[in-house]
């Protein structure tokens, strides 16, 4: 029985991980802004595609993955300035819209440099290459996932336990008005904030395509989806839970699209049942069912909305 | 306000005037250019294309008509049909050619029905494309053949006993091909286990583990490009060691990239083979290789895809109709096909009552790991 | 208030309302019936419908609400579902030797269902989700939707649903035109059809944002905490809302199916809810004559006028730059931007063709002072 479920758990971890990459991003500007962005999947996607052109421009990959990074951080950066702080006052579904529009608007930007068509990302040496985990075989880069976003979180949690603009998030966070009045220049902790999740999201599609190697417009949009429902079902605003729900989600989606074999392994059922279909829906119905049992999520805190 | 009402209205006035220059004549090709089936729908397009500069004036009557195409781009996906469609049909195209895909295929009939346009389809496998109706023929073998095909040389060639079956939720090609595939293996005394990924999927690490848990000895996924590609890349990782089978959608220099390099096997049934026919092989590698977009469009090597042949063939045999009609009426030429016949480089075409082309043999092919090319395996009949 | 107002716009209204439908049914019998305006004209009138039934959530409730794709489904699949003919349904379902519904019911009575079908899904998710906020109701139906959109494909109800595969073979809008015995069509209605039921579905509509109810509403949108201590009882008017509004786009989903020939539960994604969304922004929320008038201008925008941004141009010897698949949906995307920064009101705000008239009227009489 092991040998059947260890592969869905493998696979599980590695997509886990990748989603609490992007889950971070999500979960660090709902704290602050209180925005659910949209764009956010789109942004790992952008990610993803500026991979393919740089990689195919001819630029060796050491230099392509700085500069990925760098540019998805700009994207992010821009996105927030554009789209969100002209809105700073507006209410908060105004904001919610533009956030769609801009995922709308990135969406169709790609499909037009594309021309629609799937990218096929550049094979990044070394993590792309298969190795051995008792009888699975997998990339490297399922394995070196998982420790790779631990490492990526540990640093963020000292960076905002530790530093001054870590400080200033963590006032922002709790109450934004007072904050500003206390000197804080939220503008530039808002854009910090977009920066890190942004070259997060970088790091996670650097990741997630060099597993499943094709890009295209709509690439960022599930992903980005079930990395917003790990945030909230881990507390949104707190980053380890953010990374608990991410693999949590990870690993049942992958059994999910396994419980048809298991089901059948253990003669329970005689021919697939189709439930794979349920993989994309659980995940929803698993936010669906934490909103309403524990709204504030596994770690949020508990907020009381002042009228 | 007002001004907008204004532009709005001078607009409308402006954009109805389809004025038809005299002596032209438009055949509508409806394919898909972007999506999941864009790349498989843009090598359609290109044997189309080619064929018209090949051939780019028609003789109906004592007229000789200059051919202008009309290529709309159906998304792959069912709800941008009718957009499509109704592109083609505004444009007053007489015959229209398509569609890769024979979901988008069934989806838009409807609208060609209704203005009373007949179509053909290149590659649209499914029995659904032409059942039924009068407007709808096709060029291609259908799944039924392709699904017994398949079947008898799993069970038979390569010996397997079970096999697993993974399409695309609610793709009408993938779901008709297992389900002819399943019905065929299974009263060859086979099992079969088949299982659907939603759309946009992107993982399929666990479908692959699945087959594995199955037991199964044959991996039979006759999916679009994109998602084979991303299958094999995914196989060729986690160590599948079972054949990969595919139907003719495979057939794409895309999928021989993902797989050159790699120990996956991968099998599949198409149309043509590269080298049945030099003349046309000739003068389309030559047409790539001149013309940068056409290169593109195809993939950016000038391997032939099958599907490239089939819309060559659907082109002429369109061409052959109107000369037949002797009329650039839809309605005359809808009466006219039934009884058009060509030599097409994909072999003699004729259509039987249902509209589909009497085909008796599909081509099997495999990918060579090491070169990336397709070989030809056999000539595969049913008796 | 109310009475005050000058009855005149009001009666220009209708007459400009009724001048559309009249213009509608003769152009549908002097122009071709190929011609590109019908179709945008049948989906516009579809996807006005829907985005009424939305912006009486949004912007009228107050409720942001994603899910309307998913209601959109169940309605396109209730109706098709029961209006296949019997005769086709073997070729339908296929895969599952016909289907177990083997009956069909008038086409009116399909559509009331396909409402009421779509109701009933809103009631049942209503209850658990209308005590969430804003954004969090908003990824709450999103998923919902989802959900729907998975229950659906599931071949364990093919025998219902066909599973993932279509459902096509319905009476649809060219169903609508008046034929001879040799099939010739003497009157041409599958626009003004489409015009009507979506015409009459909306009228509901601004009937009840009219009445108390509506007024209601409104009264939770503007401030939920004051309205309550208005006495207004929140939870069921946010479900009646809900609900009603699911109705409408379950009837607009069968409208969608009839307009597509074809159902298929993949295309009703969240990418179908966000266009519909930004149809309400720009048209302005909270605006029913801006919905509708921004439906039909999207929908003629994106299948008509801007089509030749899709393909190469030539002015003389010179390729405008640019241009190619895709770029029309680029330069739709910056003009909602816009839209979406600057001018948040939309086209209308949150006035109606009345109100417009009626400040016209107002405007030029104090310019004659």
């Amino acid at each position: 029985m092991w040998d059947t479920i260890f592969p869905y758990l493998l696979s599980g971890v590695s997509v886990g991980g990748q989603y609490a990459l992007i889950a971070i991003g999500y979960t660090m500007v709902y704290g602050i802004l209180r925005l659910i962005n949209f764009a956010h999947g789109d942004v790992f996607m952008v990610a993803g595609i500026i991979m393919v052109y740089l990689a195919a421009s001819g630029l060796p990959l050491w230099l392509c993955i700085p500069l990925v990074l760098l540019i998805t951080v700009a994207v992010g950066f821009l996105i927030e300035r554009a789209a969100y702080k002209p809105l700073r006052s507006a209410p908060r579904m105004s904001v919610m819209i533009s956030a769609i529009g801009v995922s709308y608007t990135l969406q169709n930007l790609v499909l037009y440099i594309t021309g629609g068509l799937n990218k096929q990302y550049p094979t990044i040496p070394w993590i792309s290459e298969t190795m051995a985990i008792g009888a699975a075989k997998t990339k490297v880069v399922t394995v070196i996932t998982p420790f790779l976003v631990i490492a990526l979180v540990v640093a963020l949690v000292l960076l905002i336990n530790k530093t001054k603009i870590g400080m200033a998030m963590r006032a922002v966070s709790k109450d934004f008005e007072t904050s500003q009045l206390m000197g804080i220049k939220i503008n530039n902790v808002i854009s910090a904030t977009f920066i890190i999740g942004s070259f997060l999201a970088g790091v996670g599609s650097i990741l997630f395509f060099t597993n499943y190697p094709t890009v295209i417009q709509t690439s960022g949009a599930m992903p980005g989806l079930k990395a917003f429902v790990a945030a909230v079902f881990g507390g949104i605003g707190s980053i380890p839970g953010a990374v608990i729900g991410a693999f949590i989600i990870g690993i049942m989606e992958n059994i999910i699209k396994g419980l048809d074999v298991i089901l059948f392994k253990l003669g329970i059922i005689a021919q697939p049942v189709g439930l794979a279909t349920f993989s994309d829906a659980f995940t929803f119905a698993l936010l669906i069912i934490i909103l309403i049992v524990k709204p504030t999520g596994l770690f949020g805190e508990k907020v009381t909305d002042k009228v | 306000m007002k001004k907008l009402i204004a532009l709005v209205l001078a607009v409308m006035m402006l954009v109805p005037a389809f004025a038809m220059a005299e002596d032209v004549i438009k055949i509508g090709v409806y394919e898909p250019a972007s999506g999941s089936n864009g790349a498989g729908g843009k090598q359609e397009t290109l044997g189309v294309q080619y064929a018209n500069q090949e051939t780019p004036t028609v003789k109906i009557g004592d007229t000789e008509y200059k051919v202008e195409l009309v290529i709309a781009d159906n998304g792959s996906e069912n709800d941008k049909a009718p957009s499509a469609a109704q592109q083609i049909i505004s444009a007053g195209a007489s015959i229209a050619l398509g569609s890769y895909g024979s979901g988008v295929s069934i989806a838009g009939s409807d609208y060609f029905k209704n203005a009373n346009i007949p179509v053909i389809g290149l590659t649209c496998t499914n029995p659904q494309v032409t059942a039924g109706n009068t407007h709808y023929f096709r060029v291609c073998f259908l799944d039924p053949f392709q699904g017994t095909v398949l079947a008898n040389y799993a069970f038979n060639t390569l010996g397997v006993k079970t096999a697993y079956c993974l399409g695309e939720l609610g793709n009408d090609y993938d779901q008709g091909l297992i389900e002819y595939f399943k019905q065929s293996f299974e009263k060859l005394g086979g099992t079969v286990f088949k299982e659907d990924f939603p759309s946009k999927t992107q993982d399929f690490t666990s479908y692959l583990s699945n087959a594995v848990a199955y037991g199964a000895e044959v991996f039979f996924c006759p999916v679009s490009i994109e998602y084979s590609t991303l299958i094999i890349q995914t196989a060729s990782a986690q160590g599948l060691e079972m054949p990969i089978l595919g139907g003719d959608t495979l057939d794409s220099n895309k999928v021989a990239e993902a797989a050159t390099g790699t120990n996956i096997k991968v099998i599949i049934t198409t149309f043509y083979q590269e080298g049945a026919n030099e003349k046309f092989d000739n003068g389309f590698k030559a047409w790539l290789n001149s013309d940068a977009e056409a290169m593109t469009n195809n993939g950016g090597n000038d391997m032939i895809a099958a599907v490239s042949v089939m819309g060559y063939d659907g082109y002429y045999m369109a061409l052959e109709a109107l000369k037949n009609a002797g009329s650039t009426d839809g309605a005359a030429v809808m009466a006219a096909l039934p009884t058009t016949e060509i030599d097409g480089v994909s072999g003699h075409i004729k259509f039987d009552d249902t509209g589909d082309a009497i085909r008796t043999s599909a081509f099997v092919k495999t990918i060579n790991n090491e070169t990336g090319a397709w070989e030809f395996v056999a000539e595969q009949s049913v008796e | 208030m109310n009475q005050k107002k000058s009855k005149v716009p009001m009666i220009v209204t209708l007459f400009l309302i009724a001048a559309i439908y009249i213009a509608v049914f003769i152009a549908e019998q002097t122009l071709p019936s190929t011609s590109m305006l019908f179709t945008v004209l049948k989906k516009g009138a579809v996807y006005a419908l829907v985005a009424v039934s939305m912006n009486l959530l949004n912007g009228f409730t107050g409720i942001f609400s994603l899910g309307q794709a998913g209601f959109m489904l169940v309605g396109a699949y209730v109706y098709g579902i029961f209006t296949i003919p019997v005769a086709q349904r073997a070729a339908v379902y296929q895969y599952f030797d016909g289907g177990i519904v083997q009956f069909t019911v008038p086409l009116v009575v399909a559509m009331i269902l396909s409402g009421l079908a779509a109701a009933f899904f809103a009631f049942l998710i209503g209850l658990p989700v209308l005590r969430l906020k804003s954004d969090y109701l908003a990824i709450a139906t999103l998923g919902f939707a989802e959900i729907i959109r998975a229950i659906f494909q599931w071949n364990g109800l093919g025998p219902v649903t066909n599973g993932s595969n279509m459902l096509r073979g319905f009476p649809n809008f060219n169903d609508f035109n008046i034929t001879d015995g040799n099939g010739n069509v003497t009157v041409y209605l599958s626009t003004l059809i489409p015009f009507i039921i979506a015409g009459v579905c909306i009228l509901l509509i601004v009937l009840l944002i009219n009445s108390s109810y509506g007024r209601a509403l409104k009264a939770i949108r503007d401030d939920e905490v004051a309205a309550e201590a208005m006495g207004i009882n929140l939870a069921h008017h946010k479900r009646l809302a809900f609900c009603i509004s699911s109705f409408f786009a379950g009837v607009g989903g069968a409208m969608l199916a009839m307009y597509q020939t074809t159902v298929q539960a993949k295309s009703f994604t969240s990418a179908m809810t966000y266009e519909i969304l930004l149809i309400v922004v720009i048209g302005g929320i909270g605006s029913v004559t801006g919905s509708v008038f921004s439906s039909f201008l999207f929908v003629a925008c994106s299948e008509w006028w801007l089509r030749f941004l899709d393909e190469k141009q030539l002015i003389g010897d010179f390729e405008v730059p640019l241009l190619r698949t895709g770029f029309r949906m680029v330069v739709f995307s910056v003009i909602i931007m816009i839209v979406v920064l600057f001018f948040r009101r939309g086209i209308m705000g949150d006035k109606e063709l009345p109100d417009l008239l009626s400040r016209r009227a107002a405007k030029k009489g104090r310019a004659v002072k």
